[in-house]
């Protein structure tokens, strides 16, 4: 295979651990989408009184690493207690398989996002408003944040723009967003060199066991949305994730029409002379699709 | 991985060497070293086998004249030369014509050219992958230097009307190049009576060794060089002939050539049995590509639910070879840029398989395809999230 996947990779893909969905879970986490080539779906049973996870189960649509990341996550957070489920880092993750390759790490941090996004749930915390003090957006094609960027730089130490895709997949679609990374990780590591003639002894973010909630863009709502629903948040998105962006880069969008899961938009400005025009717009179908959970064809006509 | 009996249904990313041809390339390795453009005999002799191969080459093209060819190291080259002689025979012009689904040799080509401050025109397809020819006319004009689609697709096999598009092109004067790289040996061809004024083809894919190519370059059409320097290929290609690679090629002509009646029966009829199996015994299935007009041995099938990469791990199991237009099978974080250009669901392109099979698959291996794609697939359902309760 092109992959050169380790024989516990294979192990845990071949032979996966904890397939499944607990009923009545104390707490789910789902992260990823199917637009964006993978998506996990966690489920614990915990023991209330000594705060331990008894059981986890998990579902994953996905490639091989992300199949195994998300069976090696459920064998390690078995029989731990939620603050030490909480220090797993994704490293940890791909330790356990014996290694991914570098462009699959972003696997293992899924593997970890739905884990927090579990706890977060079995805590009770509001999602909702976590989510918006999570930061902006960088990459509309993954929807990945700055925020995320910012953490897995933080936690694995990564100095380059591929190393942030290979983590996040940040950049790795229309490739618009790589100027905006390599800014992040200019100032991430100021900081991070900050911080370690500070106090060089003590820096280790990577440990501390804050609750984030679910750092991934919300899971596709499951039931049918309403032609209203879907407008209204097609509406949002555009309105409040997509504009802004394209606004900070000398361009704008006028949104046309909604019909049924067809959008019709103009782009204008610098946007409309880009020679990415159309890879602008993959992103942006890719968006809408991931927020309504439903393949949305966009349509880009002259303004 | 054990050793097992590959299944190699992989055909259009490459092909088995036909046995005829690795024997008739051996001595050429050995004994029959020589130089061809030499004086001596020693290397002079190799001429008529040269001249055969090249000819064998023709009849399968149905070209008008052995010397309408240019032997090139790949098809990758053919292309290159194609797009680089048109633009500099009209130095004028800054406009060329290809579609959003040509190989990267073509597609990487015209953004190097875009970024030089050519104009390009990437001709869309609808969601079955066909061209509509009204879009080349009205793209067409007196600025136009080269015009240059795919014979076949690479991923889904679809054939697209390039003898039509050509003569299109001619009418209003443009050069037409078609990178016919998965269409030579697979479908009959007769570039005499065609307009086409340029075709690439790659010995590889039609089972002579990698390394070896070709243009064709119709009589009359004007030709600069890609490679310059020796006085090789009349002129129009420097460098030593590979002339173990060339006899093999010429082999590989003449067989595919005498195959090309049985394609449909044979390859053909195997490729159905597949496809119609695997629709009729797996949910949420779906072909994509133009099954109207579409390369005998190629099908691409998309598997609701599933992760491409996830099912070729699987088929390795079984040592079953395909490949994927899924992202993580291609190393980037996007499907096929051809399925998305064809508009295909995301959540249909990164479950998507590409089978490929060639004269040398047997039944056999079909068979046993046939027999573990619904478990593969039903055990990946089992583990995705999104599998639809209800059967």
């Amino acid at each position: 295979m092109g992959w050169d996947y380790t024989d516990d990779v294979k192990d845990h893909f071949l032979h996966p651990r904890n397939v499944g969905e607990i009923e009545n879970p104390d707490g789910r986490g789902e992260v990823g989408s199917i637009v964006c080539g993978d998506a996990l779906s966690l489920t614990i049973k915990v023991d209330k009184e000594h705060d331990i996870i008894e059981d986890a189960k998990f579902k994953t649509f996905g490639c091989g690493s992300a199949i195994a990341s998300s069976s090696a996550l459920t064998e390690m957070v078995k029989g731990k207690t939620i603050d030490e489920a909480l220090s797993i880092t994704n490293e940890q993750i791909a330790d356990y398989l014996g290694g991914l390759p570098q462009q699959k790490m972003h696997c293992s941090v899924m593997g970890r996002e739905a884990l927090e996004a579990a706890i977060a749930d079995y805590r009770g915390e509001n999602w909702k408003k976590e989510e918006e003090e999570e930061g902006t957006m960088v990459c509309y094609c993954f929807s990945v944040t700055d925020k995320k960027i910012e953490r897995a730089i933080r936690e694995n130490n990564l100095k380059t723009v591929e190393d942030v895709t290979n983590y996040t997949k940040a950049g790795g679609g229309c490739t618009s967003c790589l100027g905006k990374i390599e800014e992040i990780i200019e100032r991430v590591r100021a900081e991070m060199d900050k911080e370690q003639g500070k106090a060089p002894a003590e820096t280790a973010p990577a440990k501390k066991a804050e609750v984030k909630a679910a750092q991934a863009a919300p899971a596709a709502p499951k039931k049918k949305l309403t032609n209203l629903e879907r407008m209204n948040i097609i509406q949002k998105v555009i309105n409040e994730e997509i504009r802004p962006a394209l606004v900070h880069d000398g361009g704008d969008i006028i949104l046309n029409d909604i019909d049924g899961t067809k959008v019709s938009v103009s782009l204008i400005g610098a946007c409309a002379e880009c020679q990415a025009v159309r890879l602008t717009g993959t992103g942006i179908e890719k968006r809408l699709s991931k927020a309504v959970g439903e393949d949305i064809t966009l349509e880009i006509v002259p303004a | 991985m054990d050793e097992k009996k590959v299944i190699y249904l992989d055909n259009n990313a490459t092909t088995m060497v036909d046995p005829e041809a690795v024997k008739a390339m051996m001595p050429y390795f050995s004994e029959l070293y020589g130089n061809a453009s030499s004086m001596h005999d020693f290397g002079n002799n190799l001429n008529k086998a040269i001249h055969e191969a090249r000819q064998n080459l023709a009849d399968l093209l149905g070209a008008e004249n052995e010397s309408e060819l240019i032997i090139t190291s790949c098809g990758s080259e053919s292309d290159n030369t194609a797009i680089y002689s048109a633009l500099r025979t009209y130095p004028e012009r800054r406009h060329f014509i290809t579609s959003q689904v040509e190989h990267p040799a073509i597609i990487n080509t015209a953004k190097v050219l875009e970024s030089r401050g050519y104009r390009v025109t990437y001709l869309p397809v609808d969601r079955a992958g066909r061209l509509n020819l009204d879009d080349l006319k009205a793209a067409l004009t007196d600025d136009t230097f080269l015009v240059s689609l795919m014979w076949a697709n690479n991923e889904t096999g679809t054939v697209f009307p390039v003898e039509e598009a050509a003569k299109i092109c001619a009418e209003r004067g443009v050069l037409f190049h078609t990178d016919a790289v998965q269409a030579v040996g697979k479908v009959p061809m007769s570039l005499k009576d065609s307009a086409i004024s340029m075709l690439s083809l790659s010995g590889h894919k039609l089972h002579a060794p990698k390394g070896i190519g070709a243009l064709y370059v119709k009589r009359g059409v004007r030709f600069k060089p890609f490679i310059t320097g020796g006085h090789q290929e009349r002129g129009r290609r420097a460098g030593t002939e590979n002339v173990p690679s060339l006899i093999a090629l010429g082999v590989a002509a003449k067989r595919a050539k005498e195959f090309l009646p049985l394609e449909e029966a044979q390859v053909g009829r195997l490729r159905d049995k597949l496809e119609q199996s695997i629709l009729h015994n797996i949910d949420n299935t779906l072909v994509n590509g133009d099954i109207e007009n579409r390369l005998s041995g190629t099908t691409n099938i998309s598997f609701g639910y599933v992760e491409g990469e996830a099912i070729l791990l699987m088929l390795n199991q079984y040592g079953i070879c395909a490949s994927s237009g899924s992202a993580c099978s291609s190393g980037s974080l996007e499907p096929s840029s051809v399925l998305r250009a064809m508009g295909v669901p995301f959540t249909h392109a990164h479950g998507s398989i590409r089978f490929s099979l060639s004269r040398f698959t047997t039944e056999e291996e079909i068979d046993k395809v046939i027999e573990v794609m619904p478990q593969i697939i039903g055990r990946l359902r089992e583990i995705s999230p999104y599998t639809p309760a209800a059967k």
